[in-house]
């Protein structure tokens, strides 16, 4: 039996009643009560998640933004403004997506980028690996503790609770981040609503996730936070995308800066190819508006074949299930059906962002 | 441990079933079972007046996690169902033995609730598994 690792807030998630599971080799919190109740108050008011799974990784030396932009398929020419931020994946030479991470600007030749824990071993072998070739550093930051504070109050009550000089915090854009010589605030998150994410060294967190209690945020644990991002339309690295997956097939398009002739980078020509040959699966949306849950697996029937949802869920915020799902590139019919458990289910095909700062982004049956 | 009343009778597949007075039964998922399902977001309950056989399945609870389905504890004929959990399922997280029951059956052979097992003998069944 192998023992599951734990971040430096476990203590705090045991007086809190959560029930914890094994994710990726760590033990994390699911939720401490009820998962539906914990998605409302993150799109109402505020709540927290311990992110310190995720691994924080330091890419610092004379090289290091011609190593990003041959590592990743995003540009990170594009980041003018310390401290500004992309969404990026890294892909292998297939055109498979590795992992997805956001990398940070942090001025001069460094830069910070933030792994997806299942994947962290891998990502950091293979950017060790690629930075053989480039004056280069690569190195991995385990000693933060990670906090997502999000919601539509979550700035507010997290703001008097930074150390002083990092309220400035307060003005940042989307995307954005300041710093001290031991905390990092970034604006962004994985829910769809405003917040931020807070990167502390380990001893500092539990105090700090306390005082954010205190504050009137409220724990929210995995099974949230996967119906949050599903509901914001963000793909979840292992379920919508892997390492045999063509970005392109993965909603990922718009991630994948090819407009720079001159940049070559890891995965670029099968993806150029696919493009010039056109992909054969797009990813949509689709939304269930009678009785019945989309969840990952289920098979759904089109003209020119079968899809298959990737991610699926009831969505608290909605009422109905929502889910993702690739299905055949050519099909355009806005009506499909989803095969639960033997039965045809009519499901609508919609753009794949259902809840956006707590509003709705699809039409919804009026009630009665 | 989550606790089972004394008075009903249970299966492995995690229902309780409660003897009533006119000689139907009730028939509910026990707190262990809606625990490990979490929130509940739909129940498919069988229509009044359908039959069901004992160690069929005859029903599905979905929550936001999984769909599960739900096995007669016992044959016969479906007299009620629990029509407050098509607006309200989370009534199975509150209250799973009370308020949270699914649906009352006539049985057709009353000798098939013998075979089910008692609060200490259910306990016990959870301990094993977990």
């Amino acid at each position: 039996m192998t023992t599951l690792k734990t971040t430096p807030l476990h203590a705090a998630h045991q007086r809190a009643g959560a029930k914890l599971v094994d994710f990726a080799g760590w033990e994390m919190p699911l939720h401490y009560g009820s998962q539906m109740e914990e998605h409302k108050r993150v799109r109402e008011s505020a709540g927290m998640f311990d992110v310190s799974h995720m691994q924080v990784v330091d890419i610092h030396g004379p090289q290091a933004q011609a190593f990003l932009r041959y590592l990743l398929a995003n540009d990170v020419a594009k980041l003018k403004t310390e401290g500004r931020a992309l969404y990026s994946c890294m892909l292998n030479e297939a055109g498979g997506v590795i992992d997805d991470l956001i990398i940070y600007w942090t001025g001069g030749a460094s830069y910070r980028a933030v792994v997806n824990a299942a994947t962290a071993e891998g990502d950091i072998a293979h950017m060790q690996k690629v930075a053989k070739d480039f004056d280069v550093n690569v190195e991995p930051r385990p000693e933060f503790a990670l906090i997502a504070i999000q919601g539509p109050q979550a700035v507010e009550k997290t703001l008097p609770l930074l150390p002083d000089d990092l309220r400035s915090a307060g003005d940042l854009k989307p995307f954005s981040a300041v710093w001290n010589d031991t905390w990092f605030v970034a604006r962004t998150g994985y829910t769809g609503e405003d917040g931020f994410e807070v990167m502390l060294p380990a001893e500092q967190a539990d105090g700090f996730w306390e005082k954010l209690k205190a504050a009137g945020v409220h724990p929210i644990g995995l099974g949230a936070r996967d119906t949050l991002r599903l509901e914001a339309g963000m793909n979840l690295y292992g379920t919508d995308m892997d390492d045999q997956t063509n970005p392109l097939t993965a909603n990922l398009g718009w991630t994948i800066a090819l407009k720079d002739v001159e940049r070559d980078f890891i995965g670029r020509a099968p993806i150029e190819q696919s493009k010039a040959e056109g992909v054969k699966e797009r990813m949509v949306g689709l939304v269930l508006d009678g009785r019945g849950v989309l969840r990952g697996g289920t098979r759904i029937e089109t003209e020119a074949g079968d899809g298959v949802v990737t991610s699926g869920s009831f969505s608290p915020s909605l009422g109905v299930s929502v889910a993702f799902a690739r299905i055949p590139a050519g099909v355009e019919a806005e009506q499909l059906h989803a095969d639960i458990r033997g039965r045809k289910l009519p499901v609508r095909v919609v753009k794949p962002v259902f809840v956006r700062n707590g509003e709705p982004q699809i039409e919804l049956p009026s009630a009665g | 441990m989550s606790e089972a009343p004394k008075d009903l009778k249970y299966t492995k597949s995690h229902e309780w079933v409660r003897s009533e007075a006119d000689g139907s039964v009730t028939v509910g998922i026990t707190d262990h079972a809606q625990e490990l399902l979490g929130d509940l977001v739909f129940v498919e309950a069988p229509e009044a007046g359908s039959s069901i056989e004992a160690g069929t399945a005859c029903a599905t609870v979905e929550s936001v996690k999984a769909a599960s389905d739900i096995y007669a504890p016992i044959s016969g004929e479906v007299t009620e169902v629990n029509e407050e959990l098509a607006d309200s399922p989370e009534k199975v997280n509150e209250s799973p033995f009370e308020d949270g029951w699914l649906f009352k059956v006539q049985p057709s052979d009353a000798g098939e609730l013998d075979a089910l097992m008692d609060a200490d003998a259910y306990a016990a069944h959870v301990e094993a598994e977990s």
